[in-house]
Protein backbone atom coordinates (compact mmCIF):
# COMPACT_ATOMS: atom_id res chain seq x y z
CA UNK A 1 0.00 0.00 0.00
CA UNK A 2 1.33 3.21 -0.88
CA UNK A 3 0.71 6.59 1.33
CA UNK A 4 1.59 9.12 -1.23
CA UNK A 5 0.36 12.97 -1.05
CA UNK A 6 -2.43 11.60 -3.32
CA UNK A 7 -4.14 10.52 -0.78
CA UNK A 8 -4.22 13.98 0.31
CA UNK A 9 -7.47 15.85 -1.94
CA UNK A 10 -8.18 18.90 -0.18
CA UNK A 11 -4.72 21.35 0.56
CA UNK A 12 -5.09 23.45 3.49
CA UNK A 13 -2.42 26.07 2.77
CA UNK A 14 -4.19 28.96 0.95
CA UNK A 15 -2.11 32.13 -0.87
CA UNK A 16 1.56 32.96 0.14
CA UNK A 17 1.11 36.62 2.01
CA UNK A 18 -1.63 35.99 4.24
CA UNK A 19 0.12 32.97 5.56
CA UNK A 20 3.38 34.69 6.29
CA UNK A 21 1.45 37.45 7.82
CA UNK A 22 -0.11 34.93 10.39
CA UNK A 23 3.09 33.59 11.04
CA UNK A 24 4.60 37.11 11.91
CA UNK A 25 0.95 37.89 13.88
CA UNK A 26 1.48 34.36 15.94
CA UNK A 27 5.23 35.42 16.54
CA UNK A 28 4.08 38.75 18.18
CA UNK A 29 1.40 37.13 20.14
CA UNK A 30 3.95 34.89 21.52
CA UNK A 31 6.64 36.95 22.31
CA UNK A 32 4.26 39.46 23.99
CA UNK A 33 2.67 36.84 26.67
CA UNK A 34 6.07 35.29 27.21
CA UNK A 35 6.83 39.55 27.83
CA UNK A 36 3.89 39.34 30.22
CA UNK A 37 4.82 36.41 31.68
CA UNK A 38 8.55 36.87 32.69
CA UNK A 39 6.84 40.73 34.58
CA UNK A 40 5.05 38.46 36.55
CA UNK A 41 7.28 36.14 37.38
CA UNK A 42 9.53 38.75 38.56
CA UNK A 43 7.16 41.01 39.99
CA UNK A 44 6.71 37.86 42.56
CA UNK A 45 10.04 37.74 43.31
CA UNK A 46 10.87 41.62 43.29
CA UNK A 47 7.86 43.09 45.70
CA UNK A 48 6.92 41.43 48.36
CA UNK A 49 3.30 40.41 48.11
CA UNK A 50 0.83 38.43 50.12
CA UNK A 51 0.29 34.44 49.16
CA UNK A 52 -3.04 34.91 47.76
CA UNK A 53 -1.92 37.16 45.50
CA UNK A 54 0.92 35.02 44.36
CA UNK A 55 -1.25 32.42 44.03
CA UNK A 56 -3.27 34.36 41.48
CA UNK A 57 -0.20 35.39 39.74
CA UNK A 58 0.36 32.25 39.76
CA UNK A 59 -2.82 30.83 38.10
CA UNK A 60 -2.96 33.48 35.25
CA UNK A 61 0.79 32.09 34.32
CA UNK A 62 -0.74 28.90 33.77
CA UNK A 63 -3.51 29.83 31.84
CA UNK A 64 -1.44 32.43 29.79
CA UNK A 65 1.27 29.46 29.22
CA UNK A 66 -1.74 27.27 28.12
CA UNK A 67 -2.61 29.80 25.32
CA UNK A 68 0.73 29.97 24.33
CA UNK A 69 -0.07 26.14 23.65
CA UNK A 70 -3.00 26.81 21.51
CA UNK A 71 -1.06 29.42 19.01
CA UNK A 72 1.65 26.92 18.96
CA UNK A 73 -0.46 23.65 18.29
CA UNK A 74 -2.99 25.64 16.42
CA UNK A 75 -1.30 27.59 14.24
CA UNK A 76 2.53 26.63 13.78
CA UNK A 77 1.82 23.42 13.55
CA UNK A 78 -1.88 23.53 11.37
CA UNK A 79 -3.52 21.45 13.97
CA UNK A 80 -6.80 24.15 13.56
CA UNK A 81 -6.42 23.61 9.51
CA UNK A 82 -7.04 20.13 9.99
CA UNK A 83 -10.37 18.15 9.91
CA UNK A 84 -12.48 18.74 13.00
CA UNK A 85 -12.13 14.91 13.67
CA UNK A 86 -9.20 15.08 12.68
CA UNK A 87 -8.28 17.30 15.58
CA UNK A 88 -10.80 15.13 18.02
CA UNK A 89 -8.49 12.43 18.10
CA UNK A 90 -5.89 13.97 19.14
CA UNK A 91 -7.38 16.75 22.17
CA UNK A 92 -10.21 14.29 23.37
CA UNK A 93 -7.61 11.99 25.14
CA UNK A 94 -5.43 14.89 26.33
CA UNK A 95 -8.14 16.19 28.70
CA UNK A 96 -7.46 12.80 30.96
CA UNK A 97 -4.80 15.52 32.06
CA UNK A 98 -7.56 17.17 34.03
CA UNK A 99 -7.65 14.49 36.10
CA UNK A 100 -3.94 13.44 36.09
CA UNK A 101 -3.14 16.92 37.27
CA UNK A 102 -5.99 17.28 39.68
CA UNK A 103 -5.28 14.02 41.58
CA UNK A 104 -1.54 13.64 41.87
CA UNK A 105 -1.51 17.28 43.28
CA UNK A 106 -3.85 16.39 45.17
CA UNK A 107 -2.32 13.36 46.52
CA UNK A 108 1.17 15.04 46.75
CA UNK A 109 -0.56 18.38 49.15
CA UNK A 110 -2.19 14.74 50.92
CA UNK A 111 1.65 13.54 51.78
CA UNK A 112 2.81 16.97 52.78
CA UNK A 113 -0.45 17.37 55.68
CA UNK A 114 0.45 13.26 56.54
CA UNK A 115 4.12 13.98 56.95
CA UNK A 116 3.24 17.42 58.86
CA UNK A 117 1.04 15.77 61.55
CA UNK A 118 2.88 12.42 61.96
CA UNK A 119 6.72 12.90 61.50
CA UNK A 120 6.86 16.41 64.01
CA UNK A 121 10.71 16.35 63.37
CA UNK A 122 10.26 17.14 59.70
CA UNK A 123 8.30 19.88 60.87
CA UNK A 124 10.91 21.44 62.93
CA UNK A 125 13.96 20.83 60.76
CA UNK A 126 12.41 23.38 58.39
CA UNK A 127 12.47 27.03 59.56
CA UNK A 128 9.34 28.58 58.74
CA UNK A 129 10.95 32.04 57.48
CA UNK A 130 11.44 31.85 53.27
CA UNK A 131 14.92 32.13 51.77
CA UNK A 132 15.23 35.91 50.70
CA UNK A 133 12.34 36.88 52.42
CA UNK A 134 14.49 39.63 54.54
CA UNK A 135 17.20 40.15 52.02
CA UNK A 136 18.02 41.21 48.82
CA UNK A 137 21.31 39.96 47.29
CA UNK B 1 -10.37 24.60 19.74
CA UNK B 2 -13.97 24.79 18.89
CA UNK B 3 -13.91 27.73 17.02
CA UNK B 4 -11.81 26.22 14.27
CA UNK B 5 -12.83 25.23 11.03
CA UNK B 6 -12.07 22.92 8.44
CA UNK B 7 -11.76 24.06 4.76
CA UNK B 8 -13.86 21.20 3.34
CA UNK B 9 -17.50 20.41 1.74
CA UNK B 10 -18.18 17.77 3.36
CA UNK B 11 -18.30 17.42 7.16
CA UNK B 12 -18.33 13.15 7.44
CA UNK B 13 -16.28 10.81 5.71
CA UNK B 14 -18.34 8.75 2.52
CA UNK B 15 -15.44 6.47 1.58
CA UNK B 16 -13.39 6.35 -1.20
CA UNK B 17 -10.74 9.30 -0.38
CA UNK B 18 -8.74 9.85 3.02
CA UNK B 19 -10.96 10.23 6.32
CA UNK B 20 -9.53 12.86 7.70
CA UNK B 21 -7.65 14.14 4.59
CA UNK B 22 -4.25 14.00 5.83
CA UNK B 23 -1.12 11.83 4.72
CA UNK B 24 -0.54 8.76 6.93
CA UNK B 25 3.17 9.78 7.83
CA UNK B 26 1.58 13.55 9.51
CA UNK B 27 -0.98 11.54 11.44
CA UNK B 28 1.04 8.89 12.30
CA UNK B 29 3.72 11.77 13.77
CA UNK B 30 -0.01 13.53 15.68
CA UNK B 31 -0.40 10.07 17.76
CA UNK B 32 3.09 9.85 18.58
CA UNK B 33 3.46 13.64 19.47
CA UNK B 34 0.14 12.87 21.89
CA UNK B 35 1.86 10.12 23.10
CA UNK B 36 4.73 11.89 23.75
CA UNK B 37 2.80 15.04 25.16
CA UNK B 38 1.71 12.17 27.76
CA UNK B 39 5.47 11.14 28.64
CA UNK B 40 6.38 14.67 29.40
CA UNK B 41 2.83 15.10 31.43
CA UNK B 42 3.83 12.07 33.86
CA UNK B 43 6.97 13.51 34.35
CA UNK B 44 5.93 17.12 35.24
CA UNK B 45 3.06 15.92 37.28
CA UNK B 46 5.30 13.67 39.16
CA UNK B 47 7.18 17.04 39.91
CA UNK B 48 4.49 18.91 40.93
CA UNK B 49 2.97 16.20 43.36
CA UNK B 50 6.55 16.25 45.18
CA UNK B 51 6.58 19.93 45.30
CA UNK B 52 3.59 20.12 46.58
CA UNK B 53 3.70 17.50 49.15
CA UNK B 54 7.20 19.64 50.31
CA UNK B 55 6.99 22.53 52.86
CA UNK B 56 9.61 24.51 51.45
CA UNK B 57 11.07 24.53 47.60
CA UNK B 58 13.35 27.01 46.21
CA UNK B 59 12.41 30.54 44.65
CA UNK B 60 13.56 29.77 40.88
CA UNK B 61 14.40 33.41 40.98
CA UNK B 62 17.36 32.92 43.23
CA UNK B 63 18.57 29.64 41.57
CA UNK B 64 18.54 31.09 38.39
CA UNK B 65 19.86 34.04 38.45
CA UNK B 66 23.67 34.01 36.26
CA UNK B 67 24.01 35.18 32.90
CA UNK B 68 27.34 34.11 30.90
CA UNK B 69 30.13 37.02 31.08
CA UNK B 70 27.31 38.73 33.44
CA UNK B 71 29.87 37.56 36.79
CA UNK B 72 28.11 37.41 39.84
CA UNK B 73 25.35 40.05 38.80
CA UNK B 74 21.99 38.99 39.96
CA UNK B 75 19.98 38.92 36.77
CA UNK B 76 16.97 36.63 37.48
CA UNK B 77 15.20 34.65 34.78
CA UNK B 78 17.40 36.82 31.77
CA UNK B 79 18.90 33.85 30.51
CA UNK B 80 16.40 31.37 30.23
CA UNK B 81 14.12 34.29 28.55
CA UNK B 82 17.05 34.12 26.09
CA UNK B 83 16.87 30.83 26.13
CA UNK B 84 12.86 30.98 25.42
CA UNK B 85 12.94 33.51 22.38
CA UNK B 86 16.18 31.31 20.79
CA UNK B 87 13.06 28.12 20.56
CA UNK B 88 10.68 30.55 19.67
CA UNK B 89 12.01 31.91 16.50
CA UNK B 90 13.53 29.00 15.24
CA UNK B 91 10.21 27.60 15.55
CA UNK B 92 9.11 30.36 13.63
CA UNK B 93 12.23 29.70 11.11
CA UNK B 94 10.72 26.39 11.11
CA UNK B 95 7.18 27.42 9.95
CA UNK B 96 8.70 29.29 7.10
CA UNK B 97 10.45 26.30 5.94
CA UNK B 98 7.24 24.45 5.57
CA UNK B 99 5.80 27.42 4.10
CA UNK B 100 8.04 27.32 1.69
CA UNK B 101 7.80 23.53 1.29
CA UNK B 102 4.12 24.01 0.66
CA UNK B 103 5.28 26.13 -2.69
CA UNK B 104 7.95 24.21 -3.38
CA UNK B 105 10.54 26.22 -2.90
CA UNK B 106 13.65 24.53 -2.60
CA UNK B 107 16.20 27.32 -1.51
CA UNK B 108 13.40 28.27 1.04
CA UNK B 109 13.34 25.87 2.55
CA UNK B 110 17.11 25.13 2.48
CA UNK B 111 17.31 28.64 3.72
CA UNK B 112 15.07 28.35 7.02
CA UNK B 113 15.99 24.93 7.85
CA UNK B 114 18.99 26.39 8.14
CA UNK B 115 17.90 29.07 10.51
CA UNK B 116 16.12 26.24 12.56
CA UNK B 117 19.29 24.16 12.64
CA UNK B 118 21.51 26.92 13.75
CA UNK B 119 18.71 28.25 16.52
CA UNK B 120 18.34 24.46 17.76
CA UNK B 121 22.60 24.45 18.35
CA UNK B 122 21.98 27.29 19.80
CA UNK B 123 19.72 26.37 22.75
CA UNK B 124 21.68 22.77 23.09
CA UNK B 125 24.72 25.48 24.14
CA UNK B 126 22.96 27.66 26.44
CA UNK B 127 21.49 24.89 28.42
CA UNK B 128 25.06 23.14 28.20
CA UNK B 129 26.53 26.66 29.72
CA UNK B 130 23.24 26.22 32.60
CA UNK B 131 23.69 22.91 33.87
CA UNK B 132 27.37 23.56 33.92
CA UNK B 133 26.69 26.94 35.73
CA UNK B 134 24.10 24.87 38.23
CA UNK B 135 26.26 21.85 38.90
CA UNK B 136 29.85 22.93 39.27
CA UNK B 137 28.85 26.55 40.92
CA UNK B 138 29.25 27.01 44.32
CA UNK B 139 26.81 28.15 46.96
CA UNK B 140 27.51 28.13 50.82
CA UNK B 141 25.21 26.20 52.54
CA UNK B 142 24.56 24.58 56.53
CA UNK B 143 25.30 20.93 56.13
CA UNK B 144 25.51 19.82 60.16
CA UNK B 145 26.36 22.17 61.92
CA UNK B 146 29.28 23.41 59.12
CA UNK B 147 29.71 26.16 56.33
CA UNK B 148 30.35 23.76 52.99
CA UNK B 149 30.15 25.35 49.32
CA UNK B 150 28.23 22.70 46.89
CA UNK B 151 26.29 23.09 43.17
CA UNK B 152 23.06 21.90 42.69
CA UNK B 153 23.48 18.44 41.51
CA UNK B 154 20.72 15.27 41.66
CA UNK B 155 21.92 14.57 45.33
CA UNK B 156 22.63 18.24 46.48
CA UNK B 157 20.71 20.80 46.56
CA UNK B 158 22.00 24.85 48.24
CA UNK B 159 18.86 26.20 47.90
CA UNK B 160 17.28 25.27 51.33
CA UNK B 161 15.26 27.82 53.97
CA UNK B 162 18.11 30.22 55.87
CA UNK B 163 19.41 29.05 58.38
CA UNK B 164 20.15 31.42 61.46
CA UNK B 165 23.99 31.60 60.68
CA UNK B 166 25.63 34.82 59.17
CA UNK B 167 28.51 33.64 56.30
CA UNK B 168 31.33 35.69 54.96
CA UNK B 169 29.17 37.74 52.74
CA UNK B 170 26.80 38.92 55.54
CA UNK B 171 24.01 36.81 54.57
CA UNK B 172 22.40 34.40 56.66
CA UNK B 173 23.36 30.53 55.31
CA UNK B 174 21.03 28.64 53.10
CA UNK B 175 20.08 25.57 54.92
CA UNK B 176 20.22 22.21 52.26
CA UNK B 177 16.64 22.06 50.17
CA UNK B 178 14.86 19.42 48.48
CA UNK B 179 17.36 16.90 47.07
CA UNK B 180 14.63 16.30 44.65
CA UNK B 181 14.78 19.67 43.03
CA UNK B 182 17.93 19.23 41.09
CA UNK B 183 16.64 15.38 40.49
CA UNK B 184 13.48 16.72 38.58
CA UNK B 185 15.29 20.04 37.21
CA UNK B 186 17.93 17.75 35.21
CA UNK B 187 15.68 14.85 34.21
CA UNK B 188 12.82 16.63 32.82
CA UNK B 189 15.31 19.60 31.22
CA UNK B 190 17.79 16.73 30.23
CA UNK B 191 14.61 14.87 28.58
CA UNK B 192 13.96 17.85 26.87
CA UNK B 193 17.72 18.64 25.85
CA UNK B 194 17.29 15.17 24.05
CA UNK B 195 14.74 15.89 22.13
CA UNK B 196 16.03 18.85 20.94
CA UNK B 197 19.20 17.04 20.31
CA UNK B 198 17.35 14.33 18.07
CA UNK B 199 15.33 17.52 16.51
CA UNK B 200 18.25 19.04 15.09
CA UNK B 201 19.86 15.85 14.27
CA UNK B 202 16.17 14.86 12.49
CA UNK B 203 16.36 18.71 11.03
CA UNK B 204 19.68 18.59 9.48
CA UNK B 205 19.30 14.83 8.14
CA UNK B 206 15.80 16.86 6.16
CA UNK B 207 18.30 19.57 5.17
CA UNK B 208 20.75 17.00 3.35
CA UNK B 209 17.75 15.30 1.65
CA UNK B 210 16.71 18.89 0.58
CA UNK B 211 19.78 19.73 -1.04
CA UNK B 212 20.03 16.59 -2.56
CA UNK B 213 16.78 17.13 -4.36
CA UNK B 214 14.95 13.83 -3.01
CA UNK B 215 12.21 15.84 -2.39
CA UNK B 216 12.05 17.93 -5.36
CA UNK B 217 12.31 14.56 -6.80
CA UNK B 218 9.28 13.13 -4.76
CA UNK B 219 7.11 16.86 -5.46
CA UNK B 220 6.32 17.59 -2.41
CA UNK B 221 7.68 18.50 0.88
CA UNK B 222 5.87 16.30 3.49
CA UNK B 223 8.49 14.76 5.32
CA UNK B 224 9.18 18.56 6.19
CA UNK B 225 6.11 18.85 7.67
CA UNK B 226 6.58 15.86 9.86
CA UNK B 227 10.11 17.41 10.71
CA UNK B 228 8.26 20.64 11.49
CA UNK B 229 5.69 18.86 13.33
CA UNK B 230 8.13 17.35 15.49
CA UNK B 231 10.35 20.70 15.94
CA UNK B 232 7.14 22.52 17.38
CA UNK B 233 6.48 19.97 19.78
CA UNK B 234 9.78 20.48 21.20
CA UNK B 235 8.82 24.00 21.51
CA UNK B 236 5.26 23.43 23.02
CA UNK B 237 7.23 21.39 25.61
CA UNK B 238 9.73 24.07 26.35
CA UNK B 239 6.34 26.29 27.07
CA UNK B 240 5.64 23.99 30.28
CA UNK B 241 9.36 23.03 31.25
CA UNK B 242 9.45 26.69 31.48
CA UNK B 243 6.41 27.58 33.31
CA UNK B 244 6.92 24.94 35.78
CA UNK B 245 10.79 25.40 36.60
CA UNK B 246 11.47 29.11 36.11
CA UNK B 247 8.26 30.94 36.52
CA UNK B 248 6.01 29.58 39.37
Amino acid sequence: MEHSAQEVTVHHEPGGKEVVQKIIKTTVILSVITIIELGMGLAMYAWPMAEGLKLFLKGVIVILSLAKAFYIVGIFMHLGDELKNMIMTIVVPLLLFIWFIAAFLWDGNSWKTLRNTYNKPAVENVAPAAHGAGEKH
Amino acid sequence: MATVQAHTETKWWGGGKSPFNIEYGKLMMWYFLMSDAFTFGAFLISYGTIRFSQNYWPDPNEVFNAFPLAGHANLPLAFVSLMTFILIVSSVTMVLAVHAGHHNDKKGVIKWMIWTIIGGFAFLGCQAWEWTHLITGDHAALINGEIKNIGTTVTMNPWGPASSITGADGHLVNTTGPVAFGGYFFGITGFHGFHVFSGVMINIVMLIMTINGTFERRGHYLMIEKAGLYWHFVDLVWVFVFLCFYLI
